[in-house]
């Protein structure tokens, strides 16, 4: 199949290049009680699958005030077996009522068989994979008539039959299928840490033009049975300090994009998440500034 | 090279059974297999489950404490892990099994308990229906009332007890009031309906859940009423303005006229 156009993607509700929220049933009411200063927010496609109920109500009086993005935690793009066409079909209909501005998914597998294991577990970087992969995010982009965004794992071991280095293996299903990637940098400094990867080539070989959104979150420290740091990709705290200097250096790069913040455990009373997107968003405005003199300097 | 499918069916045999040694092939930055990795995913799969569990029912959880109810709800995760990608529906099992959890023997009704629980977050996701008022039904003919047949309200959950789990359970949600409460004194009917935004749980007099399981059914008035009367102390009018005001029904038919 031919590469899905970029332009497929700009359509109702752009996303800004501003710091945005995940959204939450816990603030729901503050949302549209007090219409808080966030570029967008951003929903769990699968939180929103039920026939009816207060979500949806909530969800439609959000969307009628924000640009709102859409993440998939269930399709399963890198599992060996086919997608699931239901599963699909009910993403379809979201993207119809809500109208995202942007849709991502993960480069992670979460069914097996009858059984759906409600995590985000890791692909080996192979040619099969890689075949198998494009193969989905063909089928998907197809399904939705939309480009979507792929979102790098964070991982805690490794693969013995791993021929790409993670950053290749993106660059290459990019190419392939001309999805946009959403860069999570939390995953990338957690990904890097755990496998002792370097995190100045990882960006060098990961293809930064594809980015439209990135994602930043809290992690958890922890050390395995050799004592080495082992980083848990647990979103229940502060963005820890290395994640924002990698965001700083990333979006050096490519400008100001959506950037996320994603709080999905102990989540905080509203003005707590609200500061850290506010966090970055002056990290935003400071390239946006850059930017700017830039231009005018010619 | 492992074929992909091989792979993920070994790692997908070694998530929930952590007694089984953990797949080849996967390592650590040196190169050596790490227990304590894989333990990540472990550990992930089944906390994830324990706390939609937990989510779904913390009545339940307040009922038995949380220590055993996270060991209960890992016992139930791990012989029952979901099979659909929506998360809001996992747990439809959970009532029966805690009916079945012998350690849980000592509380008999808390499978019902959670049986109120279950049919709360059912109704909360059903879909969404306008409900019938009784000015509605005021120009009926007494002649034809009989025969009408109700459409219910894609909410409507109905729980029967032999304990009185309704008011176990309206004491152990948020801002519940203790008050004691006399396993011995029979059992309660539970009617659960969401007409708007909230989800109303109220309980049924005495034949009301005959009266409402057999107009659901798509049984007209009548036979509802036949159905419910040899129920002592049932009261018609009381049933139907109680269902009224709940918001169960949604439309209704002549069941003689139709068709």
């Amino acid at each position: 199949m031919a590469p899905v156009v970029a332009s497929m993607a700009s359509r109702l509700g752009d996303i800004p290049p501003c710091a945005g929220v995940g959204l939450k049933a816990e603030h729901y009411r503050q949302i549209i009680e007090h219409a808080p200063d966030v570029g967008f927010f951003e929903v769990h496609a699968e939180n929103y699958m039920g026939a009816g109920g207060p979500p949806h109500r909530y969800l439609g009086a959000i969307r009628e005030r924000y640009p709102l993005s859409l993440h998939g935690v269930g399709l399963s793009i890198g599992a060996h077996a086919p997608l699931d066409r239901e599963h699909l079909a009910r993403l379809s209909e979201l993207v119809t009522r809500y109208e995202p501005g942007l849709f991502s998914e993960h480069l992670a597998w979460s069914s097996h068989g009858a059984n759906f294991y409600n995590d985000l577990l890791p692909v080996p970087y192979t040619r099969e994979t890689l075949d198998r992969v494009c193969d989905h995010i063909d089928e998907v982009q197809e399904v939705l008539g939309r480009q979507m965004l792929l979102e790098n794992p964070s991982t805690y071991l490794a693969f013995a039959e791993s021929t790409y280095s993670e950053p290749l293996f993106i660059a290459e299903v990019a190419r392939r299928t001309g999805c946009g990637l959403l860069f999570d940098v939390n995953n990338l400094y957690v990904a890097c840490t755990n496998q002792e990867w370097d995190s100045a080539s990882y960006i060098r070989d990961y293809p930064l033009q594809y980015v439209q959104e990135i994602h930043l979150a809290g992690h958890k420290p922890d050390r395995d049975e050799k004592d080495r740091p082992l980083l848990i990709d647990t979103h229940d705290r502060l963005v820890d300090a290395p994640v924002w200097r990698l965001f700083e250096h990333v979006i050096g790069m490519t400008g100001p994009v959506p950037t996320l913040i994603e709080w999905d455990a102990n989540v905080p009373a509203w003005p707590q998440l609200e500061a850290e997107a506010a966090r970055a968003e002056t990290i935003l405005a400071t390239v946006r500034q850059g930017e700017v003199r830039r231009a005018a300097l010619g | 090279m492992r074929p992909l499918a091989e792979r993920q069916g070994a790692f997908a045999g070694g998530l929930l059974d952590a007694a089984r040694p953990i797949p080849s092939g996967l390592f650590g930055p040196d190169g050596q297999a790490s227990l304590k990795r894989f333990s990540v995913y472990r550990n992930n799969v089944v906390v994830s489950l324990i706390e939609a569990l937990e989510a779904a029912y913390p009545a339940t959880v307040r009922l038995v404490g949380e220590e055993f109810f996270r060991a209960m709800a890992r016992a139930y995760a791990v012989a029952h892990p979901p099979t659909s990608p929506i998360m809001l529906g996992y747990g439809d099992g959970f009532a029966d099994f805690i009916a079945g959890f012998a350690p849980a023997r000592d509380l008999p009704y808390l499978a019902d308990v959670a049986r109120i629980e279950r049919a709360w977050l059912e109704a909360y996701h059903a879909p969404d229906a306008m409900p019938l008022t009784a000015d509605t039904l005021a120009p009926v003919a007494q002649d034809v009332a009989g025969s009408l047949v109700f459409q219910m309200h894609p909410s409507l959950r109905i729980v029967r007890s032999r304990y009185p789990a309704l008011t176990i359970w309206r004491m152990n949600v948020t801002d519940g009031e203790p008050v004691s409460v006399d396993l011995e004194r029979g059992g309660e009917d539970v009617l659960i309906v969401r007409p708007d935004v909230e989800v109303e749980v109220r309980s049924l007099p005495p034949g009301g859940l005959e009266f409402v399981r057999t107009l659901a059914a798509g049984h007209c008035l009548e036979q509802a009423t036949e159905h419910a009367i040899p129920i002592e102390g049932f009261d018609l009018a009381a049933n139907l303005a109680g269902l009224l005001g709940a918001g169960a029904f949604i439309g209704f038919v002549n069941s003689r006229t139709r068709g």
